[in-house]
């Protein structure tokens, strides 16, 4: 039964990321019109944009090149940066890396901040901390990341200068000697996804403090840490895996600005290059590799929510 | 917000009946709204004036705030770039609620294979983080102030479909609308007379949402240089030019994020004072 579920779960990842691949591939090869002409300028003889769609199989149908870029794509073959005439895959491997070791860290420091934050302000609910945490959250999520980025720089760069604010890192420098480097980025990218954790956090840790069985557990004289660690937490715990992953998707969108600002050489900021310069395969590359991990991480907190709530196992 | 305020009319009752949070949000907003409207009127120089031969030179020799990276006067800039932020943002919402909102009725009341093949279409959608759908398209097309508006129109009508499309299934089942229905009104005067005015409240605290995210994705893709092109005055323009100045001691990429950080707090803090005087109406859903 569970497997049946995960096995939907799965199947609908596969089928979002399928259509994902088809309006990457739309975008950037259908939208734009004659590729051969862009490459070759307006000058070009009629023989030339001929040979450059040939060479470009623009001659071949859509719906073959799709397929075949499909391939090429599944074989890890993501085609040559026509900006720097290198292997796509070669200037993604190291970004990826990068940009992974950012995001789990800033993963690392945001859950459990967020949660705990979110935990104090639904059972503190409408004191001065509550109050306060909403209205941080209710700023946090209004204000450009930019804006963070910013004023922290402004303050620890500039002004105490205890902080780089530009986030150089060379290849295969172990992650710890960059540290000081990435505290930054860390801080501005959890303030980011914080807000929508907390106030995620908050509002689902309220709904269960609110339930009946909760008010009929304190009721019956049980002590209060007991009723939150047994009765109330395992409610909280599916919409806490929910939380966690739909954290990361959001670090997924963050990431990119914050990249740029700190120019950390992440996937994000490859991405902006590349669309600057108009680099379609490094675009399509970067695309796929972002939404692939924002598809992944929402079917992941969907399937950890069905295993760890036995009320969603049951098919409606 | 007590029972009997609710007796008072006019703009005073209006007022007094709004939480502290809310009179700020509305009185931030009403100023920036006005300075769109008058700002490069009384803007005392041009948005691409030189105004000194000294970058980042203090104020209040230089103007009111000093110059920016290039010697231009920064009020100025600042004046100008309000108008260009917060309108191509509004135009995007507008086309988005207004995209949306047909689409979202449509399914709902269409029903069936067409339901299905929007449905589908939009969560297709929706599986891009918005900032990346954003970059896709630019990176097709090349990046001009009608692909820009376009793209986070698209985006941001996604989001307002999924509300529209539930709003209206909602009211569709309730009686007044199987009374029109039995009556034979004809569906387009069903979706503006009934459904429509049941829709608005929350729609229009969602129109307010759409807005401040259109903002952050405009200034954003500006930020990273995709959006609004130079020499015109923008928020996230100006942030991205003076961002080095933050070295020489200018303020200037600082006060220009602030600026889009006021304006995108103030609507929510009016948002939020719409769903809380709205109680009953369904809160709409955040999704960045």
């Amino acid at each position: 039964m569970i497997l049946k579920l995960l096995g939907i779960r799965v199947l609908t990842g596969l089928l979002t990321l399928a259509i994902v691949s088809l309006l990457v591939f739309a975008a950037t090869e259908i939208l734009p019109g004659d590729v051969a002409e862009a490459v070759l300028g307006r000058g070009a003889t009629p023989e030339a944009l001929a040979a450059m769609r040939e060479r470009l199989s623009l001659d071949q149908p859509a719906y073959v090149r799709y397929f075949e870029w499909l391939g090429r794509m599944m074989n890890g073959d993501f085609g040559t940066s026509t900006a720097t005439g290198r292997p796509v895959i070669t200037l993604v491997e190291d970004r990826l890396r990068n940009t992974a070791v950012l995001a789990l860290a800033t993963a690392l420091v945001a859950v459990p901040l967020a949660f705990g934050l979110g935990l104090l302000s639904a059972m503190r609910s409408n004191s001065i901390t509550d109050q306060t945490i909403t209205v941080g959250a209710l700023v946090a999520v209004a204000v450009p990341e930019f804006f963070t980025a910013v004023v922290l720089i402004y303050v620890f760069s500039v002004t105490l200068e205890w902080l780089p604010s530009i986030s150089m890192i060379r290849s295969g420098e172990p992650i710890l000697q960059t540290l000081d480097r990435l505290l930054l980025p860390i801080a501005v990218l959890t303030m980011v996804v914080m807000a929508h954790t907390v106030r995620m956090t908050r509002s689902t840790v309220v709904n269960v403090l609110s339930s009946g069985f909760v008010e009929m557990a304190l009721l019956k004289g049980m002590p209060r840490h007991r009723v939150v660690l047994f009765h109330a937490l395992p409610n909280v715990l599916s919409p806490l895996f929910t939380v966690i992953a739909l954290t990361l998707a959001y670090l997924v969108s963050g990431v990119v600005v914050v990249e740029t600002v700190f120019s950390y050489p992440g996937l994000g900021r490859l991405m902006v290059d590349a669309v600057a310069g108009r680099d379609v395969p490094v675009i399509q590359a970067c695309g796929m590799i972002f939404c692939a991990a924002y598809v992944v991480l929402n079917m992941t907190a969907d399937a950890l929510s069905v295993l760890s709530n036995p009320r969603l196992r049951v098919p409606k | 917000m007590t029972a009997q305020a609710h007796e008072e009319t006019g703009v005073g009752g209006f007022v007094r009946r709004l939480s502290v949070r809310a009179r700020i949000g509305f009185a931030v907003l009403f100023v920036w709204i006005v300075v769109a409207f008058i700002g490069p009127i009384v803007a005392p120089f041009g948005e691409g004036d030189m105004v000194s031969v000294e970058s980042f030179a203090y104020p209040p020799e230089a103007g009111f705030l000093g110059t920016d990276y290039l010697g231009r006067d920064l009020l100025s800039r600042l004046l100008y770039g309000a108008r260009m932020t917060m309108g191509v943002a509004l135009a995007a919402a507008c086309i988005a609620c207004i995209v949306g909102i047909f689409l979202g009725f449509l399914a709902a009341i269409a029903k069936g294979w067409v339901d299905h093949v929007l449905s589908r279409l939009i969560d297709a959608l929706l599986s891009f983080p918005s900032i990346i759908l954003a970059l896709i398209v630019i990176g097709g097309l090349g990046t001009s102030l009608p692909v820009v508006l376009g793209t986070v129109a698209l985006i941001e009508a996604t989001r307002v479909f999924r509300i529209a499309r539930a709003l209206a299934l909602d009211i569709g089942t309730l009686d007044f609308v199987d009374a029109a229905r039995a009556r034979g009104e004809n569906p387009l005067w069903i979706i503006t007379r009934e459904v429509l005015p049941n829709a608005a409240p929350p729609l229009l605290a969602d129109f307010g949402l759409r807005y401040t995210y259109a903002i952050l994705i405009v200034s954003g893709l500006s930020f990273l240089g995709l959006g609004v092109q130079p020499p015109n005055a923008d928020w996230g323009v100006m942030v991205k030019e003076n961002i080095q100045g933050l070295f020489l001691g200018s303020p200037a990429a600082v006060i220009a994020a602030a600026c889009i950080a006021t304006v995108t707090i103030s609507v929510n803090l009016v948002v939020d004072a719409f769903i809380d005087r709205d109680r009953k109406a369904r809160v709409p859903e955040m999704l960045p």
